[in-house]
C-alpha cells in the first residue's frame, strides 16, 4: 500500500499531536496566551508555523487572541487558538461574534479542574456546557473530545473541517490527562486525510451576498482582499452584512444560524460503539473516560456481564436519537464523567424514561479507572 | 464633475444614523478624501471598528469592513494584518472603546508597531449609550454617570501610544479638518502603527450635560480648546489644564512587525531553532 | 436610500456651483456658521441657502466640515478636484 510509505510513526505528547493535526488540516494561523495545560500547543505553533510561511502570534491576552484568530480566518487562513477554563470563559464573547458572523475558526480547550483558577494541572471534564452555551444568545455549536493521543491527530483535523464547512466556530475539547500524555501516533500524510476547505463565492462581485446561504444552508464565503468587499458585524444582520430590525430576517437568519448545524447532525455527530448489539446496560463515555469504559467493558463481559459502550466524540451538538434507541434497547445507562453530570443530563433528557440513567462523577482531580465503572455498573445492578 | 465621496461610500445606508452636527461624519469625510489621495484600492483596504458611534463608520464605506466586539478593533485588525500584510488595515475606535475597554489593546498593538493606522474619535464621552463619562471626559466635566462632575483624571491617549512603541501620533479636531486631512494621510502611508486623535463632538450627550447644547456651540468649544503643539508648550500648567495641543507628537522609522516576522520565518527555514 | 431630484438644490452662477442634498442635510448650522464670507443663510427648515454666492471664494470648509456630506462646492471653470494638501487642481 502506498500510505505505508509515507506513514511516519512517532511519540508524541497529546498538545503536540494537537499541532500536527491541525497543521495537516491547512491550520495557518495561531494565536494564543500562555495556560496550563495548553501552553505547548502555542509552542508548537511558534516552532512549526514559521517554517511553512504561516503566521504565530503571542498575544496580549485571550481576548484578543479569539479577536486575531478571527481576522485572520476573514483575510483567508485557517485559523486556531488554544486555552483552558479561564481563558476560554474571556473568549467567549468573541467566540460569539465568530458564530453570527459564521466565521471558520476552532478554539482548543485543555479542560482543567475547574471552576476559576480551579486545578491547573489536574484534567476534568467540566466545560461541556460552557462548550455549548458559554456565549449568550441562541447560536450554534460544534465541541469534539478525542479520547487518546492519536485520536486527538485525526480529530483536530475533523474539528479544523467542520468549522470551514460550517463556517463556524468549533472547540475542541483535551481532557489535561491526554492533552499533556505521551503515546505512539500514526502521523498520516495530507493526502491520507480527507482536507475540507471553506467554499469560496465565484459569482459576479456586484450580485454577491455574503450571508445567503446555500442549500446545505451554509452561505459561500470571500476572503478579504479577493475583490468581493462586504462587512460583517455582530449585530444580527441581513444576507448583505448590514445590521436589520425587521423581525421576519431576524427569525430567518437565527433560526439558520443554529439550523446549520442542528440540522446536519448526522455529518457532524461522530461515535464509536464497542459492544453495543446484544448490551443490556450501556456506558455512555467521552474524552479520556472513554479509554476507561472500554477497559471496564471487557472486565465486565469476562464476568459475563453484557455492558456495552458508547463513545461520543462529537458532543455537541448532541444526538437524541442516538440514545433515544440506546435507551430503548438496553435496561441500565451508566455515564461517568470527571463533573457533576453534564452529560449525563443531556443523557437522561433525550432517553425520555426508557432506561435508567445512571451518572457517577469525580470532581477530585484524579482519572476515573475501569474498576470504579464496573463497581458502580454491579451496585446498580443490584437495586 | 466627480464627486470623491461618492465613490468610497456605501449610498443606499445614508442618510447616516448620526446625530445633527456630530463629528463622525466630519471625521469620515477626512478619511475617505486622506485615502483617495493615495489613490488606493478599495479592494486593498481593511476597515476595522469596535462598538460605539463612531465605530458604526465601517457600515457606510466600500471596503472589507468589520464591525466587531467592544473595545477589540485592534486585535481583529492584527489578524488580519498578519493573516495578509498587503491588505491597508486601519482601525476605527472611540474615545471610550480605545481608551478605557480597549486600553490593553491599543499599548500592545502600539508595542508590536504593527502596520496598521489607528483613528480615534474622541468625543470626551460614551455616546451611543447615552452620555456616560470615559476616560477622556475632561475632569470636572459631567456625565450621566458623573452627575456631580467627573473626578477621574483623562489621560492623553497620544502620549501613552508614543511611550507604547507606535512610530507615529497626531492629533487633530474636527474643526481643524485640512490639518486631520494631512495628518490621516500621513498616517495611512507611514509603515508602522500610526495613531491619528481627533478631538470631536457629542452636541446631544455631551453638550447637553456640558451647556454646549448645538453643534455650532461645541464647535466653538473644540476651537477654543485646541492649540497648536508650540503654543501648548509656553502655557502654564493651570493654562495647559483647560487646552488640548494639537499637531505631530511621533514621526519616527523603526522596524514595523509584519516586516519583523518575515524575518523570523527566514531564520526559522534555514534551521535556526534555538536549541 | 438615492436623493431625489427635488431635494437637490443648486445655487451657482459662472464660477460657482453650490449643491444642497436636503434629504441628507441635518440642519446642524456648522456650514452656515463658518462660512468666512458669510454666503450662506439658513432657510426655515434650517438647511444653507447660497444667499450670497456671489462671495463665495471655494475654500471648501463647508463640504470639508459638513458631517453628512450634504453641501458640496464645485468650480464651474474647469473640471477639476481641489487637493486639500497643495492647493494643486486635479482632475
Amino acid at each position: 500500500m502506498m500510505s505505508d510509505e509515507k506513514q511516519i510513526v512517532k511519540i508524541l505528547q497529546g498538545n503536540e499531536a494537537c499541532v500536527e493535526g491541525a497543521l495537516l488540516a491547512g491550520i495557518r494561523f495561531f494565536a494564543g496566551y500562555p495556560i496550563t495545560p495548553a501552553s505547548e500547543i502555542a509552542e508548537g505553533m511558534a516552532r512549526r508555523l514559521p517554517k511553512i510561511d504561516g503566521k504565530f502570534m503571542q498575544m496580549e491576552d485571550e481576548i484578543a487572541s479569539m479577536a486575531a484568530v478571527i481576522g485572520a480566518s476573514l483575510a483567508g487562513l485557517k485559523a486556531m487558538t488554544a486555552s483552558s477554563g479561564p481563558g476560554i470563559c474571556l473568549k467567549q464573547e468573541n467566540i460569539g461574534f465568530a458564530a453570527i458572523g459564521e466565521i471558520p475558526c476552532v478554539i482548543v480547550n485543555a479542560q482543567r479542574g475547574g471552576p476559576s483558577t480551579g486545578l491547573p494541572t489536574k484534567p476534568s471534564q467540566g466545560d461541556v456546557m460552557q462548550a455549548r452555551w458559554g456565549t449568550h444568545g441562541d447560536h450554534p455549536m460544534i465541541a469534539l473530545a478525542p479520547s487518546d493521543v492519536n485520536e486527538i491527530l485525526q480529530i483536530t483535523v475533523k474539528a479544523v473541517n467542520f468549522s470551514e464547512k460550517y463556517r463556524t466556530p468549533v472547540m475542541l475539547l483535551l481532557d489535561e490527562v491526554i492533552a499533556h500524555m505521551r503515546e505512539k501516533v500514526n502521523i498520516p500524510s495530507r493526502e491520507q486525510l480527507e482536507i475540507i476547505d471553506r467554499k469560496r463565492t465565484n459569482v459576479k462581485k456586484e450580485e454577491f451576498l455574503p450571508f445567503k446561504a446555500d442549500e446545505d444552508m451554509v452561505p459561500p464565503m470571500a476572503d478579504f482582499g479577493s475583490g468581493y468587499r462586504y462587512h460583517v458585524t455582530g449585530l444580527v444582520h441581513n444576507e448583505k452584512g448590514y445590521p436589520t430590525s425587521d423581525a421576519e430576517e431576524i427569525d430567518k437568519f437565527l433560526r439558520r444560524l443554529s439550523n446549520k448545524v442542528e440540522l446536519n447532525k448526522k455529518d457532524i455527530v461522530i461515535k464509536e460503539e464497542y459492544s453495543l448489539d446484544d448490551a443490556k446496560i450501556a456506558i455512555v463515555a467521552y474524552g479520556s473516560v472513554a479509554r476507561a469504559a472500554q477497559r471496564t467493558v471487557k472486565l465486565a463481559r469476562e464476568k459475563g456481564i453484557k455492558v456495552g459502550l458508547l463513545k461520543l466524540i462529537t458532543l455537541w451538538p448532541f444526538d437524541d436519537d442516538l440514545i433515544n434507541q440506546l435507551a430503548n434497547q438496553v435496561d441500565l445507562i451508566v455515564v461517568p464523567e470527571m463533573n457533576l453530570g453534564q452529560m449525563f443530563r443531556e443523557v437522561q433528557r433525550a432517553a425520555q424514561g426508557k432506561s435508567r440513567i445512571i451518572s457517577y462523577s469525580r470532581i477530585d482531580g484524579d482519572l476515573i479507572n475501569p474498576i470504579e465503572i464496573l463497581e458502580k455498573i454491579e451496585e446498580e445492578m443490584s437495586q | 464633475m466627480k464627486n470623491v465621496i461618492e465613490q468610497y461610500i456605501r449610498k443606499e445606508m445614508f442618510p447616516h444614523i448620526w446625530c445633527p452636527g456630530c463629528g463622525n461624519g466630519i471625521v469620515l469625510g477626512a478619511l475617505i478624501r486622506a485615502i483617495h489621495s493615495l489613490g488606493w484600492e478599495k479592494d486593498e483596504i481593511a476597515m476595522v471598528s469596535g462598538i460605539g458611534c463612531s465605530s458604526r463608520i465601517t457600515g457606510y464605506v466600500d471596503f472589507n469592513t468589520m464591525n466587531t466586539t467592544h473595545g477589540r478593533a485592534l486585535p481583529f485588525a492584527t489578524g488580519i494584518k498578519m493573516s495578509n500584510p498587503n491588505l491597508k488595515v486601519i482601525a476605527v475606535m472611540g474615545d471610550g472603546d480605545c481608551a478605557a475597554i480597549g486600553g490593553n489593546h491599543f499599548i500592545h498593538a502600539a508595542r508590536r508597531n504593527i502596520d496598521i493606522t489607528a483613528i480615534i474619535i474622541n468625543n470626551m464621552i460614551y455616546g451611543m449609550t447615552g452620555g456616560q463619562y470615559s476616560p477622556m471626559t475632561p475632569t470636572g466635566k459631567f456625565g450621566s454617570t458623573a452627575p456631580y462632575g467627573n473626578i477621574d483624571q483623562n489621560f492623553d491617549i497620544s502620549a501613552l501610544a508614543a511611550s507604547a512603541g507606535a512610530s507615529y501620533v497626531a492629533r487633530s479636531s474636527i474643526y481643524n479638518v485640512n490639518q486631520g486631512i494631512r495628518f490621516i494621510k500621513k498616517a495611512l502611508n507611514k509603515k508602522g502603527f500610526s495613531v491619528v486623535e481627533i478631538l470631536s463632538d457629542c452636541p446631544i450627550s455631551y453638550g447637553r450635560m456640558n451647556k454646549l447644547r448645538t453643534p455650532v456651540k461645541m464647535m466653538e468649544w473644540i476651537k477654543s480648546i485646541s492649540v497648536p503643539k508650540k503654543t501648548w508648550e509656553k502655557l502654564s500648567v493651570e493654562e495647559k489644564k483647560d487646552k488640548i495641543p494639537m499637531g505631530e507628537f511621533l514621526d519616527i522609522c523603526i522596524p514595523e512587525y509584519t516586516e519583523k516576522y518575515k524575518e523570523i520565518c527566514a531564520i526559522a527555514q534555514q534551521g535556526g531553532e534555538n536549541e | 436610500m438615492v436623493p431625489q431630484k427635488d431635494n437637490m438644490k443648486v445655487y451657482q452662477n459662472e464660477e460657482t456651483k453650490i449643491i444642497v442634498n436636503e434629504e441628507w442635510c441635518k440642519a446642524c448650522g456648522i456650514c452656515i456658521n463658518y462660512c468666512p464670507k458669510k454666503v450662506l443663510v439658513a432657510n426655515e427648515k434650517g438647511y444653507p441657502v447660497a444667499e450670497k454666492i456671489d462671495d463665495c471664494i471655494q475654500c471648501m470648509l463647508c463640504e470639508l466640515r459638513c458631517p453628512d456630506f450634504a453641501i458640496r462646492v464645485e468650480n464651474r471653470k474647469k473640471v477639476a478636484n481641489y487637493n486639500m494638501k497643495d492647493g494643486s487642481l486635479e482632475d
